[in-house]
């Protein structure tokens, strides 16, 4: 019993941790000692605790104590808060635009440089690094090359042809460029890791958008950044994402 | 007006006057108002209202008064087992109420406060200490003492009548 004797008044209070709670359980069951301790410090408890309850503010003092404190703070609430919401306003509005004009530039110069690597690629004699049609050669080229994986699309249609692929560079991140014949135009397909392209909103959807005469297609997928662009229509840049974005 | 009829209530058991005790409740509010911005989020707001109160308390005329009479913390009460004929029993069965009452107004403040704090507001150990700014190994110790003195001073009013 005397083991307990000093953990009863914790026990009661609630206080104790939960596994001497369980084992103090158990010995009230077999000691009758500490049972009848334990039963009239309930007792003692319960009692202070409804003879403690004994005085009740009148209706009056709580009416008085509400108007001294609330009408002032009501007041100086109001003039507090019209233009502190109206600056907070302003400064959600503000950062909202200048992320979005953040973006925005980011998303540009994203673009021209795309756009300076697709047009480099048309210009050289040797677009490409790796020349083969066949995506089981173009795809195992890149392996150890840059450090993701990804897969090419299975082309059925005779329009669409494979001429190759070449690492590419973005912002210092290493990618892979791949290069498509669609009838006599090419398409660049740059595909990067999302977190080298991270400053870029992400989407899952295409986002599409014209700049310097070449449309850009753009999409997430699995950690990876895809870019298609060209100078054909949007509709022909989203017939090969489309093709891309179902490649097993 | 949160804790109002809580605060009231104990301001009543603190100051034994109808009027202090309303003096301290009003003071109270317009204190936890004021320095509302030194609440810190994430702590007890209960244990900080009051804390506010016995702080005015104990800055007022009656509250140095009765804080002076308040003993140091140094040793721990042997905790003892109720015998067979305690006042808990005699509580129960006569119902005294107003004995128990007059027990609790009969004790130093520092152990009518903390017997308030936890059976009758049923605060955590925790809250107590938050409430009173002391450590929690004190609350229990002066916990288990008070609990003591109000057994040994009803057992006291009980052999006088």
């Amino acid at each position: 019993m005397d083991n307990w004797t000093g953990k009863i008044a914790a026990y009661i209070d609630g206080e104790l941790p939960a596994v001497e709670m369980k084992e103090l359980d158990a010995h009230l069951r077999t000691c009758p000692a500490c049972t009848a301790d334990a039963l009239q410090r309930v007792s003692l408890k319960r009692a202070v605790q409804s003879a403690g309850r004994r005085y009740t503010p009148s209706a009056d003092f709580r009416q008085r104590v509400r108007q001294s404190i609330a009408p002032r703070p009501r007041r100086s609430a109001v003039w507090f808060w019209l233009p502190a919401t109206a600056v907070l306003l302003l400064l959600v509005a503000g950062t909202l635009t200048f992320s979005n004009r953040a973006q925005h530039l980011a998303m540009q110069s994203t673009y021209s440089e795309l756009a300076d690597l697709h047009v480099t690629a048309l210009a050289s004699p040797n677009p490409v690094d790796v020349v083969s049609t066949d995506r089981h050669t173009v795809k195992p080229w890149f392996e150890g090359k840059i450090p993701f994986a990804f897969n090419l699309p299975d082309l059925q249609d005779p329009e669409v042809s494979l001429a190759g692929g070449r690492i590419a560079y973005l912002g210092q991140a290493p990618g892979a460029e791949l290069i498509y014949h669609v009838r006599k135009h090419q398409i660049s397909v740059f595909i990067f890791q999302e977190r080298a392209v991270g400053h870029l909103p992400s989407s899952s959807s295409s986002l599409q958008r014209q700049q310097d005469t070449f449309n850009f297609l753009t999409w997430s997928q699995n950690g990876l950044r895809y870019f298609v662009l060209g100078d054909m229509s949007g509709s022909d840049l989203s017939k090969l994402a489309d093709l891309f974005k179902a490649a097993r | 007006m949160p804790l109002f009829d809580q605060l009231y209530n104990f301001a009543r058991w603190l100051t034994h006057d109808l009027t202090e005790a309303e003096d301290l409740v009003q003071e109270t509010y317009v204190k936890a108002l004021r320095g509302f911005s030194s609440f810190q989020s994430g702590t007890n707001f209960r244990a900080w209202m009051f804390r506010i109160l016995r702080n005015t308390f104990l800055t007022s005329r009656t509250g140095l008064k009765a804080a002076t009479t308040v003993p140091l913390d140094a040793e721990d009460a042997d905790e003892l087992p109720a015998g067979p004929e305690t006042p808990e029993t005699i509580f129960i069965s006569h119902s005294e109420h107003q004995l128990l009452q007059e027990t609790l107004q009969a004790l130093p403040l520092h152990f009518r406060e903390i017997l308030l704090l936890c059976e009758t507001e049923e605060m955590s150990y925790q809250e107590i200490s938050e409430t009173l700014s002391i450590p929690i190994g004190t609350v229990m110790s002066r916990l288990s003492r008070a609990r003591k003195a109000l057994r040994d001073i009803a057992q006291q009013k009980l052999a006088r009548s």
